[in-house]
């Protein structure tokens, strides 16, 4: 794992990185940095694998954080690549052509964060939001109890006591009648 | 064709569909059913009752406790219960669990090419008020406002003895003649189909499917 975290210090001048585990390394990129690191590893570093693709969404700092995840069957080791992207205009570099499965994370990145990835194919099709005209669900902005009360008919709840309110009426009614 | 609805209301306007599709589709009302005597609704009813045929569509996790059902263990032929793969063949609608808006459209052009009579099954707290997904932005809280629900099973999940309870329950609603959904869902159409299109929001398909 040393050798890689000096390998792409070395090539990349990628500084901040934090080494969770022995086998596990989270190093943030520039943006547009990300496909040369990910074909410098799939191709010489047998990063083979992407495990995944997923977004946190940071209003505070007006950030979106990807994390690619690779995973290198060989040393049994995982690389997760993080980009800080800007909210208010997210838009990625797709990397489809590196692993064809790509495209379909970044079509849920795109529907559940809203995040544009330019090129990938299919991207602008509904995949499960069908007809969805809010802002997109996984942002933390968007109230997700608000939007169920007001859309899905909440069923009305149950009359709750609090429990010892209600036993001191029941048992001891002529108590409550001194007060 | 003695069926009021069909000659006072309105036909339906399949606003979702293409121009050129319009006419691949059919725009009548689904009409209620006219029980017919006493004595032979009452002998359609036992006999209803008694062949119970599922749709084997699995729309949520309730899905995992009807498999068992069908192994020796729980045996649900033993009570006339059978699953079939398609809505034609099929009688009774069981909502497995949770409904996301995206299973709720298939679910109802499932339901509604189902033959009647009908029934629907709601299982799982999901069906019932959303369970613990009651928050959630993609699922449906309340089923019944979009299908008429004969029967609710309550649990999270219902074990499938739960499960035979509740067809037990069905099959006892059906020989009383207490299930009526058929005709609760065409006679509130207009009401049944606003609640789905508020929901569902990109309708493309027929108003009635059928």
């Amino acid at each position: 794992m040393q050798q890689i975290i000096d390998k792409l210090i070395d090539r990349y001048a990628i500084e901040p990185i934090q080494v969770r585990r022995n086998n596990q390394v989270f190093v943030t990129i520039e943006k547009n940095r990300l496909p040369d690191v990910l074909t410098f590893l799939r191709d010489y570093e047998n990063y083979t694998h992407l495990a995944f693709i997923t977004a946190v969404d940071y209003p505070e700092i007006e950030k979106f954080q990807l994390t690619y995840m690779l995973h290198n069957y060989e040393t049994n080791t995982d690389l997760g690549l993080r980009v800080l992207l800007d909210r208010t205009e997210p838009e990625m570099v797709s990397v489809h052509h590196l692993w064809e499965q790509v495209a379909t994370y970044q079509r849920e990145l795109r529907e559940m964060f809203g995040i544009d990835f330019p090129g990938s194919p299919g991207l602008n099709e509904s995949f499960a939001l069908e007809g969805w005209d809010e802002i997109p669900p996984m942002r933390r902005d968007f109230d997700t109890k608000e939007y169920s009360e007001r859309t899905y008919f909440p069923r009305p709840g149950r009359k709750t006591y609090d429990p010892r309110e209600y036993m001191k009426q029941k048992l001891y009614p002529e108590k409550k009648e001194d007060k | 064709m003695d069926n009021k609805d069909i000659k006072t209301k309105p036909k339906l306007a399949n606003d979702g569909l293409a121009e050129h599709e319009k006419a691949l589709f059919c725009d009548a009302r689904p009409q209620s059913y006219k029980p017919l005597g006493k004595y032979v609704e009452k002998f359609l009813n036992w006999a209803r009752a008694n062949s119970l045929w599922i749709l084997g569509y699995g729309t949520g996790c309730g899905a995992i406790e009807l498999r068992p059902l069908m192994t020796a263990r729980f045996d649900m032929f033993r009570w006339g219960l059978a699953p079939r793969p398609t809505p034609r063949q099929a009688g009774v609608f069981v909502i497995g669990g949770y409904m996301s808006v995206k299973t709720l459209k298939r679910v109802i052009r499932s339901y509604e090419q189902m033959q009647g009579p009908k029934f629907v099954i709601g299982l799982g707290s999901c069906t019932i008020n959303g369970g613990m997904y009651w928050d959630s932005y993609n699922t449906i809280n309340r089923v019944d406002h979009y299908l008429p629900v004969d029967i609710y099973i309550t649990g999270c999940m219902p074990r499938p003895e739960a499960l035979i309870a509740g067809f037990n329950k069905l099959k006892e609603l059906i020989k009383e003649g207490k299930t009526d959904g058929q005709n609760e869902y065409a006679n509130n159409f207009d009401w049944y189909k606003a609640n789905q299109k508020k929901i569902v929001k990109d309708w493309n398909m027929p108003d009635y499917n059928w």
